[in-house]
């Protein structure tokens, strides 16, 4: 119990550090996996390549190979000078991105047949036919998985703490470095994610419950 | 591809001759990042011949084969326990006792919420701290924190699916075994448990390939799994004045890519022969989760929900 309070500070800049790390890295991996998933399933050869050639990389990496990666790699070959906080942002949003991926594609194939023919048949182009009649329409298949994505990702974050990025495992580490009990720091980290992952699944809960429909 | 190809029409004349230029231009642009990359490489140095002379050496070759056993070895033991605890965990979630099915769901709950990486950790400062009482685990305690760590994790979820296939059993089957006079256990062992293995086999595959990814987080805890062999390894080397962490990487990337494609490829082929057979409850459509069973478990819907 001493623990918590001697040390809310502390605790208090992981909870922060994990929902912000969450949040963004959630954005990028939604914006990223939109894009590959309309390359994958796009009428151009080599993008639908390139697609595939993403998911199945990420998708079969362990994350921890990756935050390897993006720390010691990137940097010499690309660009160094990048902060810990923007490593560990481009890791899980890329990470994250295949999975966001596979979702909207399995949620175009469950938007009936006769709407993209419908759409073809007045002329719209495959852009269009994808932007504004199939990707609102699978959003509302597509939210369940993606809820459990966002679970996943807020726990996959918990690793770019013991890359020394200021979130609750790093808090973790340092409290039981300093030799408190871990049971104790153990139960109120796992507290504070709990309350995030339960507050993503109440989030989507709702969302699900505004916009879904019965088909 | 032959679903999404409703998306767009068969291409005329001119959509031929548009998709043309975007396909030159795509494989450009793809091209150009790969080309790109190697160039940038090069510049750097690491497609320096004495960097990748190093695989020549039989100490580095001993220390990667040594990295790939270390993390068999644990994914095999994890994985056989993770499924024994899946199994236990599920029928006892199912179980009629009040008190027994809601310890299950506690536990079920509490450690499929908690990062696999914070338990893993927990039980690892836990077992130095207690090294002396703990005997062979003292011994050992990066290995059987490692372990222990995936094996709950995981065994959570497996019980999470397994009880999704234990669901999907067609009621009328469980009733016409308790019509027969079945007791309740000869009904969940001999007829609800193998359909829902069964069915299941795919989800249960592809949470083993998360389970081998998972090794991986013994990195964290120092322990010498083929990631952090390979990091030390890097860190002793030094060719051309700095660590040859590129090369090592690429070379350890590739044989995590490969171990995990080769256990979905089984994961893949054993869906595809149990839609052919279609025999009992359908394979696919078991695993599609129904709303409730969405409800219920949320890694359901995406089997490879991606944890680490």
């Amino acid at each position: 119990m001493n623990v918590l309070l001697d040390y809310l500070p502390e605790f208090r800049e992981g909870f922060i550090g994990t929902v912000l790390l969450t949040l963004a890295s959630g954005l990028l991996a939604m914006v990223l996996g939109v894009i590959i998933a309309g390359f994958r399933v796009s009428p151009v050869p080599p993008l639908r390549l390139f697609g595939t050639a993403w998911v199945t990389l990420f998708r079969n990496t362990p994350l921890t190979l990756l935050f390897l990666i993006v720390w010691f790699v990137l940097p010499v070959i690309f660009f160094p000078g990048l902060n810990p906080w923007m490593k560990a942002l481009i890791t899980l949003g890329c990470y994250t991105s295949a999975f966001v991926c596979e979702a909207v594609r399995s949620g175009i194939t469950t938007v009936p047949l006769g709407q993209a023919e419908a759409a073809r048949s007045i002329g719209m182009t495959f852009s269009q036919t994808l932007r504004l009649i199939i990707l609102p329409q699978a959003t509302r298949t597509v939210l369940p998985p993606l809820s459990s994505i966002f679970i996943a990702l807020t726990k996959n974050s918990a690793i770019a703490g013991a890359f020394s990025v200021a979130e609750l495992f790093s808090v973790q580490k340092l409290l039981s470095d300093k030799g408190y009990t871990i049971g104790w720091i153990f139960l109120w980290v796992a507290l504070g994610y709990l309350v995030i992952t339960f507050s993503i699944s109440g989030l989507f809960r709702l969302l699900e419950r505004r916009m879904g429909v019965a088909r | 591809m032959s679903s999404s190809s409703v998306l767009y029409d068969a291409p005329g004349p001119r959509a031929k001759v548009r998709n043309r230029i975007y396909t030159v231009v795509g494989s450009l642009a793809v091209l150009g990042l790969i080309a790109f990359t190697i160039y940038r490489m090069n510049v750097k140095g690491q497609l320096e011949p004495e960097v990748w002379n190093i695989f020549n050496n039989a100490g580095v070759r001993t220390n990667i084969r040594d990295g790939v056993l270390t993390t068999l070895q644990v994914f095999a033991v994890a994985g056989a326990l993770s499924l024994v605890l899946g199994l236990l965990l599920a029928v006892a979630r199912l179980s009629d006792h009040k008190a027994v099915s809601r310890c299950a769901t506690g536990f079920i709950e509490l450690f499929r919420a908690v990062p696999l990486l914070i338990t893993i950790y927990a039980l690892w400062v836990l077992f130095l701290t207690y090294k002396e009482n703990l005997g062979v685990v003292g011994e050992n305690s990066g290995f059987w924190a490692l372990v222990i760590g995936l094996t709950v994790y995981n065994g959570c979820v497996q019980a999470e699916v397994l009880r999704a296939g234990v669901n999907a059993v067609p009621r009328g089957q469980v009733e016409a075994a308790y019509a027969l006079g079945m007791r309740k256990t000869q009904v969940m062992t001999m007829l609800q448990l193998p359909q829902a293995v069964r069915a299941m086999l795919p989800t249960v595959i592809s949470q083993l390939v998360v389970t081998l990814k998972d090794t991986s987080l013994g990195y964290v805890i120092l322990y010498p799994e083929l990631l952090y062999a390979a990091r030390q390894m890097a860190n002793n080397i030094i060719v051309n004045g700095e660590n040859p962490i590129t090369a090592v990487v690429i070379v350890v990337g590739v044989i995590y890519i490969a171990m995990c494609l080769a256990l979905s490829w089984l994961a893949s082929w054993i869906e595809r022969r149990g839609r052919r057979a279609r025999k009992g409850i359908a394979v696919a459509a078991a695993a599609e989760p129904v709303v409730e069973l969405a409800e219920a478990d949320q890694t359901l819907s995406t089997p490879k929900d991606g944890s680490a």
